[in-house]
């Protein structure tokens, strides 16, 4: 018999009547990465506060087994006292203390009760820095001077600096680039030597296919099965097929007669510089077009420019000293505000829809029609609020927002709803070029394959489509052509035959290259 | 929602209604019917309106969750404009007024400038707007007051309707305030038939009949209670108009216009409002430039109500009118309230303070009291919709 460091058995949890989670059980061995997989809304997060103590014991079913041991966790402070610390999407750092500061957080090195020992500080972050490959960094550095994938390798240092025996990572690359990723990953590894037992919620599969020992499948609240490394099948397919229950043939629409028009949309010499550093150019001499029923896609690492780009060509929301001409069906426009942008039919659809798209304790009607209000549902300043409530309604079930009223909160909906709500949000300005910033970010398959389709709608109504994406697979699978964007320039531009994983990196590596020079 | 034809009342809307009532029976039977005379109700309204109309102002700016702490001052700093003008250089009443219109616009300007172009924080610079206007209306008025004002000017806060005085049983009531109970009961039975029929013309969903009826039967209710007494006494006093009308008015942007949508925005996510096409700069110059226009009408209505201009007028006002929004249930993170929630909560306030008062309670310890209930009404608030969540 295998040593279990964890074992949950019939976990249920209920809010307010429904289940979230029924009779779930996870069995991690000590020592492997184990992967926790499931659509958006399946459970997995829930499960994770369950075993943390964040829905503290008696709230639940079920009971955890740790180290041989049944606990009750009350709280997060009693499961971190027995080794078990959760890292969440969301990073829990004070951006303004010092990277040792931030990795000693809630832990402070004290002499005296209450009083701060700097030296074993400072000395102490820099050991638990190594171990996750930041030696080289200063730990008096406030922490918001580092980029989003050191800050989560800090966030991991921070975890190290307690003690951790289970480690608990909740969407951890999400956010990161593909080499920052990768690097994360290796981490991991690097940790499963240590003897730390690691648990991994994604949504990127090709990683966990990667790092993970055995993966667990959760759907709808059900644990589905768990696959082991080396005894079952272990491919991407074989993981989507558990947590949509069906085998997905296709995870992108076919595009079905492409028909490109005239050039509708072109941007020359385009530069833009830091909002707060003038002399900092953020994008330079940018040029490119978009066709009438193309799909553009705009792919890079993240940091390269791209939404950079995409925000000051919509409205001047991002950067000063913008200089470059924007033409829309050949004629030169100016687009000094979001508002001009809305009037000659631009929209950009924000790659961070809780702090950029929504108004997440609004209503789904009202977010829906909140850039179109002016334009579309009033008259001379006055709302018509029936005609708002007959366009929200159409939208929702055009692009099939699961919702029992679009009275429902925003914020109460699921990401892959939410993006649709923004999505609807845009196209009820009626727009010609839609600017979509990484859709699909944080949304799960399913969703994920009907946000595709609305792409191919708006593509067939003619519309230009520029796709700013980190997910290779998801520039290949939807775009008709590619720019490749580096360092706020274009390195290079693929038509849709010559579209591969490869020959996007490769333009990035030579023009890096060609920088250095 | 396939097509269900009824939808219940939504009660949380109307808590605030119902808790107001309860507090007025409350003090209706503490003081044996005392704050049910028709001397009483007047001066309830009386009292108040300069507080209504601030919490109305106030309202907008907490709805971009932001507070303006500088309403007080403006509040006295316009009625010492308006005294030094009437009483020492004898001028128009109508040009005093708008000159004093004018000084409340641009000091809500002055303020706007700086949190909307220079995005310095609203506590800062309405707490400077505060210390400054202060101090400039104790130098106006060199700490002294100023009056008396004209007749003229005080039926602005003191005057009343003409009334036309009819026998009604042992006693007699103004004809005027019936009237105008009347057509007020028409548009609001018109109106609630209005929304049915567009309702059903969309085919969206209908309160069920006994609900509408219960709802406007309450509404008429209050409408009747409140004309009959202002009836039995002198008439309707003209800051009712002045209240009723600014109602109606903010009630109307925020709930109906694109100008109101955009404040609401704005206040549940501003960088979202932002990218959606909504110039957030101009909103919060507009929402503190009209904050400083509606302290320049209480400042005229308060002068006015005390013949006199004095240089303490308004102290405090800031705290009664933010207080109000906050127990009508506006949340101080900004994107939830309603303009007839200040107005509920200010006159909660009102009545409290007024039925204390009856009750022989001091000004001390009404505070202690209106401390407790804004926490209380708070508290029940915000925990009522974690519950849900």
């Amino acid at each position: 018999m295998s040593d279990y460091i964890l074992e949950m058995n019939h976990i249920t949890k209920a809010f307010s009547g429904v289940k979230a989670l029924d009779d779930v059980n996870l069995k991690v061995k000590r020592g492997e990465i184990h992967a926790l997989c499931g659509e958006n809304g399946a459970g997995k997060s829930t499960l994770m506060n369950v075993l943390s103590g964040v829905y503290p014991f008696g709230t639940y079913d079920g009971d955890i087994v740790y180290n041989n041991e049944v606990c009750k966790f009350h709280s997060i402070k009693e499961s971190e006292a027995k080794g078990i610390v959760i890292i969440h999407q969301e990073l829990a750092l004070s951006p303004f203390l010092s990277v040792a500061e931030n990795v000693f957080l809630g832990n402070e090195q004290t002499d005296i009760k209450g009083v701060i020992n700097w030296t074993l500080t400072r000395k102490k972050a820099h050991e638990m820095l190594e171990k996750v490959g930041l030696g080289d960094e200063n730990v008096n550095a406030p922490v918001n001077t580092l980029g989003v994938g050191k800050q989560q390798l800090i966030e991991i240092a921070k975890a190290m600096a307690k003690k951790v025996e289970l480690l608990i990572l909740d969407e951890p690359t999400a956010a990161l680039n593909d080499e920052e990723s990768k690097k994360l990953l290796e981490i991991m590894l690097e940790l499963k030597k240590q003897g730390i037992t690691c648990i991994i919620i994604s949504h990127k599969l090709n990683e966990i296919g990667y790092v993970s020992d055995a993966i667990t499948i959760i759907r709808d609240g059900h644990t589905i099965e768990t696959l082991e490394k080396g005894k079952d099948e272990f491919s991407e397919d074989r993981v989507i097929k558990g947590m949509v229950g069906r085998e997905l043939t296709n995870r992108y629409p076919v595009r079905e007669d492409i028909t490109l028009g005239d050039t509708i949309f072109e941007v020359k010499n385009w530069n833009v510089y830091h909002p707060d550093d003038g002399d900092r150019q953020i994008i330079k001499d940018v040029n490119l077009h978009v066709k009438a029923g193309e799909v553009v896609g705009l792919a890079g690492l993240m940091g390269a420019g791209r939404t950079e780009l995409a925000m000051s060509i919509f409205g001047r929301s991002y950067g000063q000293k913008i200089s470059g001409t924007i033409l829309i069906n050949g004629k030169e426009v100016t687009i000094k505000s979001v508002k001009d942008a809305i009037n000659n039919k631009l929209a950009y659809v924000s790659e961070d829809r809780k702090n950029y798209g929504l108004v997440l304790i609004d209503d789904i009607k009202r977010n829906m029609t909140m850039a179109a209000l002016r334009n579309f549902f009033s008259k001379k300043g006055v709302v018509n609020s029936n005609e708002e409530i007959v366009a929200a309604e159409e939208y929702r079930k055009k692009i099939n927002v699961k919702t029992n009223s679009i009275n429902q909160t925003v914020g109460s909906l699921s990401g892959g709803n939410q993006q649709k709500v923004v999505l609807a949000k845009w196209m009820l300005t009626q727009p010609d070029i839609l600017i979509l910033d990484e859709p699909t970010r944080g949304i799960d398959v399913g969703a994920k394959y009907e946000i595709y389709c609305i792409i191919n709608e708006l593509a067939k109504a003619g519309k230009a489509v520029i796709v700013i994406s980190s997910e290779m697979p998801e520039i290949i699978g939807t775009c008709d052509r590619v720019y490749i964007i580096n360092e706020g320039e274009i390195a290079g531009e693929l038509k849709k035959e010559e579209i591969s994983q490869e020959r996007i990196m490769q333009r990035i590596m030579a023009h890096n290259r060609k920088g250095e020079n | 929602m396939e097509k269900k034809k009824t939808v219940n009342l939504d009660m949380k809307q109307y808590g605030m209604v119902l808790a107001l009532i309860a507090v007025f029976i409350i003090f209706a039977i503490l003081t044996g019917g005392k704050n049910l005379s028709p001397a009483n109700i007047n001066n309830l309204i009386m009292q108040n309106g300069y507080i209504v109309i601030l919490a109305v102002g106030m309202l907008l700016c907490v709805l971009t969750g932001n507070i303006d702490l500088g309403v007080g001052s403006i509040v006295a700093l316009c009625g010492a404009a308006v005294g030094i003008m009437m009483v020492d250089y004898k001028m128009n009443m109508a040009l005093a007024i708008l000159v004093a219109l004018a000084i409340g616009i641009a000091s809500g300007m002055f303020a706007g400038f700086f949190i909307a172009k220079l995005k310095i924080p609203p506590f800062v610079v309405t707490l400077a707007t505060m210390l400054m206007g202060r101090g400039l209306t104790y130098t106006l008025l060199k700490a002294q007051t100023k009056g008396p004002l004209p007749t003229d000017y005080t039926y602005i806060g003191a005057g009343f309707l003409p009334t036309v005085k009819v026998a009604f049983g042992s006693k007699e009531i103004d004809l005027v305030c019936i009237i105008v109970a009347l057509v007020a009961s028409l548009l609001i039975v018109l109106s609630e038939i209005k929304n049915i029929r567009t309702k059903k013309k969309y085919g969206f969903a209908v309160n069920p009949a006994w609900q509408i009826v219960l709802k406007e039967a309450v509404i008429l209710l209050i409408v009747w209670f409140f004309f009959y007494k202002l009836a039995s006494y002198n008439g309707i006093p003209f800051v009712l108009i002045i209240m009723g009308l600014l109602v109606g008015i903010y009630h109307f942007v925020t709930s109906r216009t694109v100008a109101g949508r955009q404040i609401y925005a704005l206040g549940g996510n501003a960088k979202a409002a932002q990218l959606s096409g909504i110039n957030t700069e101009s909103v919060f110059f507009w929402v503190y430039t009209n904050m400083g226009m509606l302290s320049a009408i209480a400042g005229i209505v308060l002068s006015a109500r005390n013949a006199s201009a004095t240089p303490k007028a308004g102290d405090g006002f800031e705290l009664d009118a933010i207080a109000s929004c906050y127990i009508g249930g506006a949340a101080a993170a900004g994107g939830v309230g309603t303009i007839i929630g200040a107005v509920v909560g200010a006159f909660i306030m009102g009545i409290l303070n007024n039925g204390m008062s009856l009750y022989g309670w001091s000004t001390d310890i009404q505070k202690i009291v209106k401390g407790a209930v804004l926490l209380g009404a708070v508290t029940v608030d915000i925990l009522s919709k974690r519950k849900k969540g």
